[in-house]
């Protein structure tokens, strides 16, 4: 199968979707040149830096029939747009009695790792996730995000795409054909029986390094990327602890009342899942601080494979040891 | 064109309705029928009326938390109307929305909305939908003198104004914020003369004239509707009661200047100009239509009290929209 990066895998779902139906149309402060070139300046509009007006302007529009998507480039810049995310976007459907559909994409970059300090470093999903009405995606690989994008574009709801910026250059094999992923169901990464790590974004490829070098330890882990925070398949994390009869929940958000506290609590309030677990449920997120600028700062901060080894041999009740890397 | 009689009887029938429709509002709300918060916009109906009066079904509006007089103007259905005060299933809303949140999608009100300007970049969005789908149909975006200094007016002008968006921005101008007096918080006395600053017509006229206001509507939408872009009419009015019906909320207004108001009925004013010319409408016509008006009423509350209240477990329901295609 062809490969192609994680950016590359966002840019054609929207292409192919934007061929396909074409009451979708772009809105974002700048217009990717591709998109522009192939659909034309109506259907692929540059705004003003006004993300408010933009928003709510995507909610007008699918409330009239039509597909917006809207590319807030990083999350950053949607926090202006809260009144009409919050206020509007998740509960306008509910508010009116589901008399009308708004089908609406809006991506957002997340997550640090690239020096950009607090305000450009961020990964706060679970604000979103707070507030009925929203469907979340988180999506992982190239492949689960085309899959996803496309469906999401479909969805007749408001569905956000949190990306992570780490991973736009990440390659990985898409297929060549209309492929789409459904919403709110999990994907194992990989199959183990001893530990399992449910991780998020960027934090399933340090997983999956952590599990790699695990296995030579003799532990055998698990790797179930939910792909979609709302909604959540309780049901597949679930299973997963249940075989394996231990969880940590690998996060670079900061933990508090974030995604991981949400997925540890889908954990243990299951009365079956809870009594499958003989260790406690283990959280690796980001330090609770505004991200840093300098690499040290930000290095420390941020966790990583060495952190989730730590956490697993730690729930496995083995000694700790240095990691062979180091 | 001068307007014609009857469609100043009809005019008239309509501003009536509004009125006798919210004195029952208030009057049920302080007997208990009606929860939470009810704003009353008993003294402007001539900008609703005259306005709406100059747009076609397919045209869409977008009001705010004074929202029942738009609705009205609109074609609006009193029964469901009241059922939404009311809180039970027939209601707009299925009871979901209450006073603040009336919507009806098939007439292209796209819902009283409880945050002040969070509805202009709404409507906008719809006006943007027009232009993308090459409809003709115009966009009404009603909001007061306090939304005019928030952030989503500035945007959402702008962005009209630059793509010539077919879209009128209705100012009504009630002289006060909730309880501040608006000639605190503008900088210049005239919402309309920002419009300056977009390069697009701006226009005061007497909010409580339904012909001065349905005149200049006409105008606006006429502009509109050729593609030749937005326009600002501001409407000097004033709401002869209290920000909401609570009895606890404060009210600082002098009790002069809404006596003052009240004699600038425009109610009065057009069954005046009406009365004054031959054969245009008797006093026992008038009495029999605003008898014929609180019939209606009446129905429409016996329709609401009949109605059931919705099943509590429905407040599950429309969260989101069902997904038909993945």
């Amino acid at each position: 199968m062809r490969e192609i990066t994680y950016a590359q895998a966002g840019a054609e779902a929207i292409a192919e979707e934007m061929r396909r139906d074409e009451t979708t149309f772009h809105l974002a402060t700048d217009a990717p040149q591709s998109l522009v070139a192939e659909f034309g300046v109506q259907r692929v509009r540059a705004t003003p830096i006004a993300e408010g007006a933009l928003t709510g302007m995507a909610i007008g529009a699918a409330g009239s029939g039509l597909r917006p998507i809207v590319n807030w480039q990083i999350v950053t810049f949607c926090f202006v747009a809260m009144d009409q995310i919050v206020n509007q976007a998740s509960k306008i459907h509910y508010m009116f009695g589901g008399q009308a559909k708004f089908p609406i994409l809006f991506r957002a970059l997340v997550g640090g790792g690239g020096n950009r300090a607090a305000q450009h470093s961020q990964s706060p999903y679970s604000m979103f996730m707070n507030l009925a009405g929203l469907k979340i995606i988180l999506p992982s690989t190239p492949r689960d995000l085309k899959g996803l994008l496309k469906t999401s574009i479909r969805d007749d709801n408001p569905v956000i795409s949190f990306e992570s910026g780490r991973l736009l250059s990440f390659k990985g094999e898409v297929p060549d054909t209309d492929e789409t992923i459904p919403i709110g169901k999990a994907d194992i990464k990989r199959e183990g029986c001893d530990i399992t790590i449910v991780a998020l974004a960027w934090m399933v490829h340090e997983a999956l390094l952590a599990a790699a070098e695990l296995e030579q330890d003799g532990i055998s882990v698990e790797v179930v990327d939910p792909r979609t925070l709302v909604p959540m398949d309780a049901e597949t994390i679930r299973a997963s602890v249940r075989k394996t009869g231990r969880v940590l929940i690998a996060d670079e958000a900061t933990p508090t009342a974030g995604a991981a506290a949400e997925i540890s609590a889908l954990i243990t309030e299951d009365f079956q899942t809870f009594s499958a677990l003989k260790a406690p449920v283990k959280r690796i997120c980001a330090l609770n601080v505004p991200i840093p600028y300098s690499p040290t700062l930000e290095n420390h901060v941020f966790p990583d494979r060495t952190d989730i080894i730590a956490g697993v041999r730690e729930l496995m009740g083995k000694p700790l040891r240095e990691s062979s890397d180091e | 064109m001068p307007v014609l009689p009857e469609v100043k009887r009809k005019m008239l029938r309509q501003m009536q309705t509004i009125r006798r429709f919210e004195e029952r509002a208030s009057d049920d709300f302080h007997e208990g029928g009606i929860f939470g918060v009810v704003h009353c916009y008993i003294g402007e109906e001539a900008i609703a009326v005259g306005v709406c009066e100059a747009l076609r079904r397919d045209d869409q509006i977008i009001s705010t938390h004074r929202g029942h007089g738009h609705c009205i103007a609109k074609g609006a259905d009193l029964k469901r109307m009241m059922a939404e005060l009311y809180g039970r299933e027939t209601g707009y809303c299925k009871g979901k929305g209450g006073s603040m949140h009336i919507a009806d999608f098939d007439i292209g009100m796209l819902g009283a909305n409880g945050i002040v300007a969070g509805g202009i970049p709404i409507i906008t969005g719809a006006a943007l939908a027009a232009q993308l789908v090459s409809s003709d149909r115009v966009a009404v975006c009603f909001f007061g003198d306090g939304a005019s200094n928030a952030g989503p007016f500035h945007e959402s002008i702008n962005i009209a104004a630059a793509w010539k968006l077919p879209i009128i921005y209705v100012c009504e101008n009630n002289l006060w914020a909730a309880q501040t007096p608006s000639h605190k918080t503008l900088a210049l006395p005239d919402v309309a003369s920002r419009a300056a600053g977009y390069g697009i017509p701006g226009t005061v006229v007497d909010g409580n004239n339904v012909i001065a206001v349905h005149e200049a509507a006409q105008t606006a939408v006429k502009r509109a509707r050729a593609g030749d872009g937005p326009s600002i009419i501001e409407c000097k009015t004033y709401r002869w009661r209290n920000h909401t019906e609570r009895p606890e909320q404060a009210d600082n207004r002098p009790a002069q200047e809404i006596e003052t108001w009240k004699e600038s009925d425009p109610i009065e004013r057009l069954k005046g100009d009406l009365k004054s010319q031959q054969g245009q409408l008797s006093e026992d016509e008038w009495q029999a239509l605003d008898k014929e008006i609180l019939a209606e009423i009446e129905a429409s509350v016996v329709f609401a009290k009949k109605s059931p209240f919705p099943q509590p477990e429905s407040a599950l329901d429309d969260v989101f929209a069902p997904v038909e295609v993945q």
